[in-house]
C-alpha cells in the first residue's frame, strides 16, 4: 500500500530526497526534543543524586549488587547489535534490501553502544575512577588480571565501539560529499571538512571498495564475539542458571533479535516523517519481519534447552533456581518475557503483519520489553537464589535506578534526533548502487 | 613525456556510453584517466581494474591484524610475568584466556589499519578539489578526464564526443 510507488526514483532523486531529510525540522520534532530531553535531565538529576548520597540510592544491596544496571548495559549492548549485522554480515552475504535501512542501524549501534557504555560507570559509582579498567599498572605494579572476563569485557565493548564508528565513518564519506555538493553555506564548509574532499574518482574508490569489504570481514567475527565475551561475565562464574555453555550462542540470537526490534522502532517513524516509501518498501520490512521472526523462534529454542538442561543436569542448585523463577517471586517477570519473546513474534508468520507498520511497531515493542526483561530475570532471580540461603534475596527497584534507566533511553533518543536533521540517515551511494545504473540504449538499464 | 600536455572531461549521463568512451581511449593507447563516478560502477571498474594490480589496503589490514595479535599475547603474557602469581593451580601465562584479548586487538589494529591505509591510498584529505571534478560527479553524471599530449587533445575530444558525451570541456 505505499504510496510513492509509480515510479523507479532516480540517481538525482535520491540526493533530492535525502537532502529534504535535513531540512529545518517543524514544531513537532521540537516537541519531541523537549520531552526526551526533559525525561534526560531527569535522568541526570538522578544520577546527581546517586553520586551525591551513595550506591544506596540505587537500591544495591546484596545479593543483587548487579540488578538494575547491569541489566540494562547488557540490554544496550544487545540493541547495537542489529547495526553492524546489518553493515557487515548482510553486506558480506549481498543481502541488497540492507541499503536503505543500514545508515540509520549503524547510527543506533553507536548510540545503543555509547549508552551502554554509561552503565559501568554509573554501576560502579565512583565513575571518576573509571581510568581503572584501562589496562595499566597500578602504583604496585599489579596489571589487570586477564583471566577475567569483566577485563575481556572492556576490550570487547571498546573495540566494537572503535569499529563500528570507523565503519559508519567510512560509509560516510562518500555521502557527505554528495550531500557538500547539493548545498550551500555553512552547512557546505562543515559537510566539505568532514567529507574529506572526497570527489569518487577511480582511484578512491577502488581502495574505498576494498577497505570496506575488508573492513566488514573484520567486524563480522567481532559483532558475534562482542555479545559473546558480554555472556561470558555471567557464564564463567558458577551461579545457577549462568554457568551455561549454552550462554554465548543464546546471547547473540538475543542480541540480534531486540536490535531488529529497535531498528524497526527507529525507521519506521524515520519512513513516515521523512516520506521515504520509495527507498524503506514493503519487502524491507517484510525481510526484518523474517528476521525477527527467525531469531524469535531460535531464541525459543534456546529458552527450552535451558530449562531442560537444568532439570536433566540433576543438579540440585540447578533445579532449585529454575524452578524458583518459573513459580516464585519474579515469576511474573519471566512468563512476561515468554510472551513477549516467544509468542508475540509468531504473529510475523502472517505476511500481512510483517508489511504492517503498525503490528511490527507492537511486535517490536513488546520485544525490547521482553528482551529487557531477559537480562533481569538472568541476573535478578539467578543471584536472589543460589546455593546458601542465608545469602537469598529479593531486589526492589528505586526511584532513583529506574529513573536513570528511563533516562538512558531519553539520551539514545536525544543522540538520535539529533543525528537525522544533521547527517544523511539514508546511504546516497548505497540507494543508488541498489538502483538499475543509467543506460542509453538498453532502455531499462541494469538490474542487480 | 610530452612537454605539455592538456587534460580533456567528458560529461556522460550513462554507464554505457562512459564505457564505451573508456574503452576507445584504451584501445587509442590513452591510460592516463582519471573517472569520476557517483557510485562504484562494476562496468567502469571492469575496464579500468583490467592492467591494475588488487588494491594495496589489504596489506594494510594484514600487518595491522598481525601487529593486534601480537601486541594481545605480548600484552597479557608478559603483564603476568611482572608478578608471577600462581591462583588456581593454573599457569601464570594461561593462554586460552588470553586469546579473547588477542582476538580483540587484531580485529581493533586491523580495522584502524584498514581505515589508515584507505586515507592514504586514496590520497585523502584533499584540501581543494582537482581541477577536473565537478559537483555533478557526486549526483548523477560520470565523468571522463583524459590527461594527454596537447596536440592529441582534438582526438580526444573527438572520441568523447563520438561516445555520447553530454558536454566536453577542456
Amino acid at each position: 500500500m505505499s504510496v510513492v510507488d509509480h515510479r523507479e526514483p532516480t540517481y538525482a532523486d535520491v540526493n533530492r530526497d535525502v537532502l529534504r531529510t535535513l531540512q529545518p525540522p517543524g514544531n513537532l520534532y521540537f516537541a519531541w526534543m523537549c520531552l526526551v530531553g526533559l525525561i534526560l535531565t531527569c535522568g541526570i538529576l538522578a544520577w546527581t543524586w546517586q553520586i551525591y548520597v551513595g550506591m544506596g540510592a540505587a537500591g544495591k544491596r546484596t545479593p543483587q549488587m548487579w540488578a538494575m544496571y547491569i541489566t540494562t548495559f547488557v540490554f544496550w549492548i544487545g540493541i547495537g547489535h542489529a547495526g553492524t549485522l546489518i553493515s557487515a554480515i548482510l553486506y558480506l552475504f549481498r543481502a541488497r534490501w540492507r541499503t536503505s535501512i543500514y545508515r540509520a542501524a549503524e547510527a543506533m549501534t553507536i548510540f545503543a553502544v555509547m549508552t551502554a557504555g554509561l552503565f559501568p560507570l554509573i554501576h560502579a559509582g565512583r565513575m571518576w575512577f573509571a581510568y581503572f579498567l584501562l589496562p595499566y599498572a597500578n602504583q604496585r605494579y599489579l596489571w589487570p588480571n586477564f583471566r577475567s572476563p569483566l577485563v575481556w569485557d572492556v576490550f570487547a565493548i571498546s573495540t566494537y565501539l572503535s569499529i563500528s564508528t570507523v565503519f559508519f565513518i567510512v560509509g560516510l564519506v562518500p555521502d557527505v560529499a554528495a550531500l557538500r555538493d547539493a548545498s550551500t553555506g555553512w552547512r557546505r564548509r562543515v559537510f566539505a571538512m568532514l567529507s574529506l574532499g572526497w570527489e569518487g574518482s577511480d582511484g578512491q574508490w577502488r581502495h574505498y571498495r576494498r577497505a570496506y569489504g575488508l573492513l566488514a570481514a573484520l567486524a563480522t567475527p567481532l559483532v558475534l564475539s562482542v555479545h559473546s565475551v558480554v555472556s561470558w561475565d555471567f557464564a564463567m562464574a558458577l551461579v545457577p542458571g549462568w554457568h551455561s555453555t549454552l550462554f554465548a550462542p543464546f546471547f547473540v540470537d538475543g542480541a540480534i533479535f531486540s536490535g531488529f526490534a529497535m531498528v524497526l522502532i527507529l525507521i519506521l517513524p524515520m519512513r513516515h516523517f521523512f516520506g521515504l516509501h520509495a527507498y524503506i518498501q514493503e519487502k524491507h520490512l517484510d525481510a526484518m519481519g523474517k528476521l525477527i521472526l527467525v531469531t524469535g523462534l531460535v531464541l525459543t529454542y534456546f529458552y527450552a534447552c535451558e530449562a531442560f538442561t537444568s532439570w536433566y543436569s540433576g543438579d540440585h542448585f540447578e533445579r532449585a533456581s529454575l524452578f524458583w523463577k518459573v513459580t516464585k517471586s519474579y515469576a511474573w517477570a519471566l512468563w512476561l518475557m515468554y510472551f513477549c519473546n516467544c509468542v508475540s513474534p509468531l504473529i510475523l508468520f502472517w505476511k500481512k503483519a510483517r508489511t504492517s507498520p503498525f503490528a511490527l511497531y507492537v511486535v517490536s515493542i513488546l520485544v525490547l520489553i521482553g528482551m529487557w526483561f531477559e537480562r533481569f530475570n538472568i541476573i535478578v532471580p539467578s543471584l536472589g537464589h543460589d546455593f546458601y540461603p542465608y545469602t537469598w534475596g529479593i531486589y526492589v527497584p528505586s526511584l532513583t535506578d529506574t529513573t536513570i534507566v528511563i533516562g538512558s533511553f531519553a539520551w539514545f533518543f536525544i543522540l538520535f534526533l539529533g543525528f537525522i536533521k544533521l547527517m544523511p540517515s539514508l546511504s546516497v551511494v548505497e540507494v543508488k548502487e541498489t538502483m538499475p545504473a543509467p543506460m542509453k540504449d538498453h532502455g531499462h538499464g541494469r538490474h542487480h | 613525456m610530452a612537454a605539455i600536455t592538456e587534460t580533456v572531461l567528458g560529461v556522460f549521463a550513462h554507464v554505457d556510453t562512459t564505457v564505451r568512451a573508456l574503452e576507445e581511449l584504451k584501445s587509442k593507447g590513452y591510460h592516463d584517466l582519471t573517472v569520476y563516478t557517483p557510485v562504484p560502477v562494476h562496468e567502469i571498474e571492469d575496464v579500468l581494474e583490467r592492467d591494475r594490480p588488487v588494491s594495496p589496503v589489504r596489506l594494510f589490514t594484514l600487518i595491522g591484524g598481525l601487529t593486534g595479535t601480537a601486541s594481545g599475547f605480548f600484552l597479557t603474557i608478559w603483564s603476568a610475568m611482572q608478578w608471577g602469581l600462581i591462583t588456581g593451580g593454573k599457569p601464570v601465562a594461561s593462554i586460552p584466556p588470553y586469546v579473547v584479548i588477542a582476538f580483540e586487538l587484531t580485529i581493533l589494529f586491523g580495522g584502524v589499519a584498514t581505515l589508515l591505509g584507505m586515507v592514504v591510498l586514496a590520497r585523502l584529505p584533499r584540501l581543494r578539489p582537482s581541477p577536473t571534478f565537478d559537483p555533478r560527479f557526486t549526483n548523477d553524471r560520470f565523468g571522463v578526464a583524459v590527461h594527454c599530449a596537447a596536440e592529441r587533445s582534438a582526438s580526444v575530444r573527438q572520441i568523447l564526443t563520438a561516445a555520447g558525451a553530454e558536454e566536453v570541456k577542456a
